[in-house]
């Protein structure tokens, strides 16, 4: 049986989006990722959702089927933080390699931002700390962030400039997409220079809360000739988990992303040196240094120095979140993972414009729940 | 009014104690695993046959952060403050604020004394961390 395939994306507008719900915003990203992949709704015969923090429900894809008129034969939600998006490619594609689904619509989005507002939001990610051993203490999840990053400066050296350096190639990149919430250019002075949320994190460390959604329809292999845009192979995926609550969590510098992308890569037959594009869960900047060395891309400590000479840019040994990651295209929930799922096959199809990565062949994508909790990687290449 | 944590059946005995001003800490009377938080069974060996012991509520900070944004409005009046994760001598690690202590005092490794704060009408003992007096 040939592999799964990307066959449809779809992203919304990402941003302070006023007339939109959580359920306007899925219903868009639906139908887009649908059309795209030349197939209608009545094709679709999994539905995989995540979860609102603006407009919960216990049972959202059956929501999300009721409002859009699906009737599949298999539907779940999953609830992964920010591992959601890559979670729900690799579920989708077991369910097609099992036999089970020939269309499946993996489906995030939310209106975080005008939906429960910046400190609606604030509080209600606080939530994911334990209610009796972490949020007496007044925890919100930059704080969690802050600890593993002052840890990491004090085992490997990491500064506050390299951290810094993160947040401007992102921005750099997301200035060249039209649609990314946050364009304007920024110096490491801006980051340095903006206010302290949890220290050593600047407010410019931390990622966007934007409204917004993405789809994305995974197919069999067989259908991949009849798809009116080229084929993107799901190569590999993987999960890596450690803990759940930060005070739990067995080292601050070792996380389950060495383990996700390790068996990623294994099932691919593939490795660090054979990817042309990553798209990496970059909820701080911290995020993102931590993941990059504990992946394998860089060797411990040298993630940093190299993202300061310039390494995740378009010509760079790493071309890293090209349409500006969570720190500058956008976070809506389980949708700013889907973001990147999005932006590698884009880079796949060689359809990125002016932010295209020369010859993509081979995309890396990644994304971690919690505080660097619960980890999905995936590898996704052209056929 | 900031959160005051509700026990659990599993974590009754751990804030009995805080009440009566111990830290307590779970260990595995088969394989002799320490942790912490409490659970109804070992999170090594699985057995549940766990013993109460006494910490004697010193440690040292593993990491900290100063937190300038609260996470909500009980927290505002309070900012900045400190987050810690403090590792104890006996082998297990609890989060805690630290107080009684200047922020730019707190260091990776400082050595702290595990102290007990009064939560929701002094119902609740909340473990916190204060600079070792020397």
């Amino acid at each position: 049986m040939r592999i799964p395939v990307i066959s449809g994306v779809f992203d919304t507008k990402v941003g302070n989006l006023p007339r939109s719900s959580c359920m306007s915003l899925h219903a868009e990203a639906a139908l887009g990722a649908v059309a795209d992949a030349g197939l209608g709704i009545g094709d679709i015969d999994g539905l995989l959702c995540a979860y609102s923090l603006a407009e919960p429900h216990p049972m959202l894809s059956s929501a999300v089927a009721e409002y859009l008129g699906i009737s599949a034969v298999f539907e779940s939600s999953l609830s992964l933080g920010g591992a959601t998006a890559a979670t729900l490619v690799m579920q989708a594609a077991a369910l097609i390699e099992a036999g089970v689904c020939r269309h499946v619509l993996a489906l995030t989005g939310d209106n975080r931002l005008t939906g429960m507002s910046r400190d609606g939001a604030v509080a209600a990610l606080a939530g994911f700390g334990h209610p009796q051993f972490e949020q007496p203490y007044g925890m919100s999840i930059p704080a969690a962030y802050g600890m593993v990053a002052q840890r990491y400066m004090h085992e490997f050296g990491l500064t506050a400039e390299q951290m810094a350096a993160v947040a401007v190639v992102q921005r750099k990149h997301a200035a060249r997409h039209p649609q990314a919430h946050m364009r304007e250019p920024i110096t490491l002075e801006d980051v340095l220079q903006s206010r302290m949320i949890a220290s050593p994190l600047h407010l410019l460390d931390c990622c966007l809360v934007s409204d917004g959604a993405a789809a994305v329809v995974i197919s069999t292999g067989d259908a991949r000739n009849e798809l009116p845009k080229p084929a993107v192979g799901i190569l590999g995926a993987g999960q890596g988990h450690t803990h759940e609550h930060i005070v739990a969590a067995p080292s601050l510098v070792d996380f389950g992303c060495k383990n996700s992308a390790a068996l990623a890569f294994r099932r691919a037959g593939l490795s660090v040196s054979d990817i042309d594009v990553a798209e990496i869960y970059d909820s701080f900047t911290i995020t993102l240094i931590v993941e990059l060395e504990s992946i394998g891309f860089f060797a411990r400590g040298e993630a940093g120095p190299a993202i300061a000479h310039g390494a995740l840019e378009l010509d760079g040994v790493l071309p890293c979140n090209t349409h500006g990651g969570l720190l500058s295209y956008g976070h809506s929930g389980a949708a700013g993972g889907m973001f990147h799922v999005v932006e590698a096959v884009r880079q796949l199809r060689r359809e990125a414009n002016t932010r295209q990565v020369k010859d993509a062949e081979l995309a890396f994508v990644h994304g971690d729940g919690g505080v660097l909790s619960a980890h999905c990687s995936l590898v996704l290449g052209r056929l | 009014m900031k959160p005051v944590p509700r026990a659990t059946f599993e974590t009754e005995p751990f804030w009995q104690a805080c009440a009566d001003g111990f830290l307590t800490y779970q260990c595995c009377s088969t394989c002799g695993h320490v942790q912490f938080y409490p659970r109804t069974v070992c999170v090594r060996c699985h057995n549940s046959a766990l013993e109460w012991k006494k910490s004697n509520g010193t440690g040292s900070v593993h990491t900290f952060t100063i937190v300038h944004r609260a996470p909500s409005a009980p927290f505002k009046p309070d900012v900045p403050y400190a987050i810690t994760l403090i590792d104890l001598d006996e082998g297990f690690r609890i989060m805690a604020n630290m107080l009684e202590c200047s922020l730019d005092a707190i260091y990776i490794g400082m050595r702290v004394d595990i102290g007990f704060e009064c939560r929701g009408d002094g119902a609740i003992h909340l473990p916190q961390a204060y600079p070792r007096r020397a």
